[in-house]
């Protein structure tokens, strides 16, 4: 199933994506890896402000290649998501919409999207040249020394990704691989 | 010439900018022989969404090369094998320092990605993504061979090292392979490639299978019984059924290499470097 939405997007929205549904994103997105993660949670954990507002957004666990000159960004596909799975139920609790990365999550997390109706979103690992084609800008827009780690506000459009964890409990990676194991 | 030594000086300039050609170009162009690998791969996939992903990562090869955009964000952490020919004699400066330049002025004029930090825990990112991890080996000759393979840490954060025992024999070998082969599942972007170091020691079958990941796709051992492991273990891998972007289908893995040395009458370590379907490598001879 192809589905549009934009981003951000609200609850309402999340509750019609369903695991396997081949969606297109058109709004703006944040991208944060391993580093500004750290950052946001010490950020949380000493009562300040985080870099930017949660609600209903989505994170792109992404560290992108230098941009040329005259281009908006370089290479730009999704790390493994897995290691921010130690953040992101506390980031899902503070009203944070959605994440798009790629590899499975942990139990905590796919709790913390259920609980929270929030969804996982995989975009192609290893496709970084194809991806960047569809982020329109960006912007540095806290902790920009951190280079490739800093927090980036993308504009992107018919930004290409699939539900991997919909509101419902389903995973499309437990669902896929048993399709096509053999004995 | 008797009594004469004979050593070719190599001026350690030449290495740097030979590094720095290899780096760029192993992460816009990927080698012919993995290209078909993904072509042969996208013909036989059976499951509908593994073939629409792997014509994607075609495609993505494609726009990589004409748009001049690293073929992945994650442009390695650089790994470089220098086979020094004995008679070799490097002139005008540090064989390391030049490497090290070689990579700081290809990762800073290919537009490739900073991702070393300097210190593991402390973590502050070096800028200029150095230093490379150097493999030095001394061969017969006056020639030198470098090998640049930028190693991506989504597929090197799944491998894994097994200090089997004899009694595990070739069956353990093989679960020890398939078990890495699992637990990374989509993780390590497959479908994968997948090196695998057999005897030495602790370290000495991390290095094999790392070396292991540089042979061309089509390579098979030169040693019957190997060759024979390594299309068993790629048709056991592709019976997982993790599929292209671990999404389900038959092609989980393109190739698999297994290098092997002696070991000791107690061990039997196994190695398994995994690598992701952007298997970069390339060299050249000084």
């Amino acid at each position: 199933m192809e589905k549009h939405i934009n981003a951000p997007f609200t609850k309402e929205e999340a509750a019609t994506l369903k695991s396997g549904d081949m969606v297109y994103i058109t709004g703006t997105i944040y991208t944060a890896r391993d580093a500004a993660h750290k950052r946001m949670a010490d950020a949380l954990a000493g009562g300040e402000e985080l870099p930017f507002d949660v609600k209903n957004n989505i994170i792109y666990y992404m560290g992108p290649s230098p941009a040329r000159e005259g281009r908006v960004i370089g290479a730009a596909g999704p790390t493994t998501a897995g290691r921010m799975d130690k953040y992101a139920p506390e980031l899902m609790d503070l009203g944070l919409g959605g994440m798009i990365g790629k590899g499975v999550r942990s139990k905590e997390v796919r709790e913390a999207i259920i609980r929270n109706k929030a969804v996982y979103f995989a975009a192609i690992g290893g496709a970084g040249a194809l991806l960047s084609k569809a982020i329109t800008a960006s912007e540095v827009i806290a902790y920009e020394d951190l280079g490739t780690e800093a927090i980036r506000k993308l504009t992107v459009e018919n930004f290409p990704v699939i539900v991997v964890d919909d509101i419902y409990g389903d995973d499309l990676y437990s669902i896929s691989q048993s399709k096509y194991s053999a004995r | 010439m008797k009594g004469k030594s004979y050593m070719r000086d190599v001026d350690v300039n030449e290495v740097a900018s030979k590094v720095r050609d290899l780096c760029i170009e192993t992460n816009y162009n990927l080698s012919p022989d993995m290209k078909e690998c993904l072509n042969k791969a996208e013909k036989n996939e059976m499951s509908p969404l593994g073939k629409n992903i792997l014509g994607k990562l075609k495609e993505n090869l494609r726009i990589a090369a004409e748009d001049n955009i690293p073929i992945c964000q994650d442009t390695g952490m650089a790994v470089i094998f220098v086979d020094i020919g004995q008679d070799v004699h490097f002139v005008n400066g540090n064989l390391t320092d030049a490497i090290n330049e070689g990579v700081r002025r290809g990762y800073n004029e290919g537009y490739l990605r900073k991702s070393v930090v300097a210190d593991p825990l402390k973590r502050v990112n070096t800028g200029d993504n150095t230093p490379a991890i150097i493999h030095y080996d001394i061969v017969d000759g006056d020639k030198v061979r470098i090998t640049v393979a930028p190693k991506g840490f989504g597929s090197e954060n799944k491998s894994r090292l097994f200090m089997l025992t004899p009694a595990d024999g070739e069956d353990g070998v093989k679960r020890a392979v398939l078990q890495a082969v699992k637990e990374a599942g989509p993780n390590a972007c497959p479908p994968m490639v997948v090196g695998v170091g057999l005897g030495g020691n602790f370290e000495k079958c991390a290095c094999l299978a790392k070396r292991a990941l540089t042979l061309k796709a089509d390579e098979h051992s030169k040693d019957p019984d190997t060759a024979s492991l390594e299309k068993e273990l790629l048709d056991m891998i592709n019976k997982t059924g993790i599929g292209p972007a671990g999404l389900g289908g038959t092609t989980t893995a393109l190739a698999v290499h297994i290098l092997s040395y002696p070991t000791h009458i107690a061990g039997l370590p196994v190695a398994v470097n995994i690598c992701c379907h952007v298997n970069r490598h390339a060299d050249c001879v000084i």
